[in-house]
């Protein structure tokens, strides 16, 4: 239970001076959960990936081993795409593993693409990760050089060429089949889905797409045993995950805690809560997509079923918490803004969708809205939800809909407030309750009034949008 | 992420004008429009539908510096298509050229054999690849979620104001960056500094004008975990 009792799988001595080097990794026992593993047959190496329990640590929280073994047997080119395109908002934990052992996830991607069976292999790093992406690029030379990638790996007659693909900057790309499409030169828009991406993924062909972090523990739970890892953590979340705490706390960073531990543990024990004289207002458990949770939900055990019974998710690992001095509008037009501009534009309900939040969110800011755009914004939210290809648009809809539900008292104020600043008056008692009748009439006159100064910002929007699709 | 592309000064005077003359009417307000009537920016520059498409440039009538023509081939023959290339491609002419310029797309259309429509294709998607021309030196400031709740947006106001004369850098407001512990930060031509506040922004733009690596002590890449129980050693592998 105790934070510090947590075994340190992943950060264990991760700042040891050049731990990055074949070297220094080798002398810690690096590279023999390889050896040990090319003894085994794929088939035991993919029996231990699926007793250890191992859910993906990119979002999804797909069984990892489960997914390897959806891969079709046979002789065929089959591949394997590590997703390093770590660009969930509050997420950081992949770029601290790549930079700092980086040997680490080649081990444990060689170690996959054996029990996969796939023989050329991809690490998709975002564009922005340079330095990671040199580390990597390095850390690879060395591996090759020493023949633990390559050709005929240790004897076993497993070959695999390795890759590393450096993004340009697009979010959408860390959904699995834009990655894909990212990767074989297009634009990264999604994929319909099914055939998923082990049947027909990358170049058509079979593929495996896992986490930088999911494919780090690999050669961990190769080394221990699926068994015992499973012991670790709490049935359904097994094992220790990285979490990435940021926003108002005072020790932000990367912390290796075993799942199932409360979240208040996290929060406070670990990150040291928000600075001297704050509270808690709310926390987003999983990156900014997962639906915010409020303090009284921090006793919440931190595991990926725990999180969904408290009707949020575990998705990343990224903490965001938020102190009662930023006010909500601020975090949820943020929110807003950035799946705007990260849509694709491919599928209507999200394009439209994330377009017309941000609009009615800046209707709140700048006292245009009445209460009605509340309802208007929550619909919007629903009608989004699970209507397009992947789930950009649904990462926007889930926290901005927990967002309205949990905070509609203060969404009102600020409402009223804007209004009373530009001289609108209160609008629910006003004729410009939209659903009083008349509604049409007063929309007009309102239109009227607030046209000066809403024009401007109309103006600049479109343009914004129109980036934004691109 | 780059700038929005503002409407001309006249033409939006001319939309408030509409606006505020039939705002006074009492009639509805009228949708801002641009020049021929769009709501689209970007249709005053009208393509000429008369002319045919592209073509894949001819090589031989396409000079491309040996070096960018080297470092393209190479990440061709890295993939099993070579259409996996465009990315590194395109980014690697961009470093050659300063962004994807009309030369730059044609350049990389000629080693590739693709279309250049298809490269502006691309392009357009990736906020990392400029399609219009901008600074060399890339400021990329965070002002996501995290990063904004500790200052960001004030940092970027800062630093664009501190390097508005300069056209040589390029400031711009980016999506979360993956390093909200050193919140609020900035990718300096890649290399992540934070935390930052505005007292920090003078010397990082003459660091940046210098050449001199940025703010040093603040960068990314010599920065501990925080996990008090990364480090002890208590945990490390037998046979040390």
């Amino acid at each position: 239970m105790a934070a510090t009792a947590t075994p340190k799988l992943l950060l264990a001595d991760i700042d040891e001076p050049g731990l990055h080097t074949r070297e220094v990794y080798e002398r810690r026992g690096g590279y023999d959960s390889l050896r040990a593993a090319l003894q085994m047959s794929p088939e035991e190496v993919l029996r231990e990936l699926e007793a250890s329990g191992l859910r993906g640590r990119g979002g999804a929280g797909f069984a990892m081993g489960k997914k390897a073994s959806f891969l079709p047997k046979g002789a065929m080119d089959k591949y394997l795409v590590c997703n390093a395109d770590e660009s969930e908002p509050g997420t950081f934990k992949d770029r601290e593993l790549m930079q700092k052992t980086p040997h680490m996830l080649l081990e444990g991607i060689v170690i996959a693409s054996y029990a996969a069976g796939a023989n050329r292999g991809f690490i998709y790093v975002r564009g922005e990760y340079d330095l990671q992406a040199d580390v990597l690029d390095a850390a690879l030379a060395e591996a090759r050089a020493a023949g633990y990638v390559g050709e005929d790996i240790f004897g076993s007659g497993h070959s695999l060429s390795l890759v590393i693909h450096r993004g340009a900057g697009a979010y959408i790309c860390g959904e699995e089949t834009a990655l894909l499409d990212s990767l074989e030169g297009k634009r990264g828009n999604p994929r319909l889905k099914p055939p998923f991406p082990a049947n027909q993924g990358l170049y058509q062909g079979p593929t495996l797409i896992n986490n930088v972090e999911t494919l780090a523990t690999v050669p961990v739970i190769i080394r221990m045993g699926g068994e015992e890892y499973a012991e670790l953590g709490v049935e359904g979340s097994t094992g220790t995950k990285l979490v990435s705490v940021s926003g108002h706390v005072r020790r932000p960073g990367n912390y290796e805690i075993e799942l199932g531990i409360p979240s208040r543990e996290i929060v406070y024990g670990l990150a040291g809560g928000p600075p001297e004289g704050r509270e808690v207002k709310c926390w987003f458990p999983g990156g900014s997509s997962a639906p915010v949770l409020m303090p009284e939900d921090l006793d919440v055990p931190y595991d990926f079923d725990s999180l969904g019974k408290a009707g949020s998710m575990l998705g990343s690992g990224a903490i965001i918490v938020i102190d009662d001095s930023t006010p909500i509008l601020d975090v949820a037009l943020k929110v807003a803004k950035f799946y705007r501009h990260e849509s694709c534009g491919k599928c209507t309900p999200c394009r439209e969708g994330t377009n017309w939040t941000v609009k009615m969110l800046e209707r709140i800011e700048s006292g245009e809205a009445t209460p009605m755009d509340l309802e208007i914004m929550a619909s919007v939210q629903e009608h989004i939800i699970g209507n397009c290809l992947c789930v950009l648009g649904d990462a926007m809809a889930m926290p901005i809909g927990s967002m309205i539900a949990k905070f509609r008292d203060e969404f009102e104020s600020h409402i009223e407030d804007a209004r009373a600043k530009r001289g609108l008056g209160d609008a629910a008692a006003s004729e410009v309750a939209l659903g009083a009748q008349g509604a049409e009439e007063s929309g007009h006159r309102l239109a009227a009034q607030g046209t000066g100064a809403q024009a401007p910002g109309e103006h600049a929007g479109a343009p914004g949008t129109q980036k934004g699709g691109a | 992420m780059s700038g929005p592309q503002d409407p001309p000064d006249d033409a939006l005077e001319e939309a408030l004008d509409t606006i505020l003359t039939s705002a006074l009417a009492g009639r509805p307000r009228p949708v801002a429009r641009f020049e021929h009537g769009s709501r689209v920016p970007g249709w005053d520059e009208a393509v000429d539908l008369e002319k045919d498409p592209a073509q894949i440039p001819d090589p031989a009538s396409v000079d491309v510096p040996a070096a960018l023509r080297d470092e393209i081939e190479t990440h061709m023959e890295s993939y099993p298509d070579r259409r996996s290339a465009v990315l590194p491609a395109l980014r690697a002419a961009q470093r050659v050229h300063g962004w994807c310029s009309p030369q730059a797309i044609e350049q990389v259309a000629s080693v590739m054999r693709v279309t250049p429509a298809y490269l502006e294709s691309v392009a357009t998607f990736y906020d990392m690849l400029e399609t219009a021309p901008a600074g060399r030196h890339d400021v990329y400031v965070c002002t996501n979620i995290s990063c904004s709740m500790r200052g960001a947006d004030e940092l970027y106001e800062a630093i664009r104001g501190a390097a508005a004369s300069d056209e040589d850098i390029n400031v711009r407001s980016f999506e979360c960056l993956g390093a909200c512990d050193i919140a609020p930060m900035a990718s300096v031509d890649g290399v992540y500094v934070g935390p930052l506040g505005t007292e920090d922004v003078p010397r990082l733009l003459d660091d940046v004008r210098a050449g001199r690596p940025v703010l040093i002590e603040k960068q990314l890449a010599g920065r501990p975990a925080a996990d008090p129980g990364a480090n002890t050693g208590e945990y490390s592998q037998a046979g040390d």
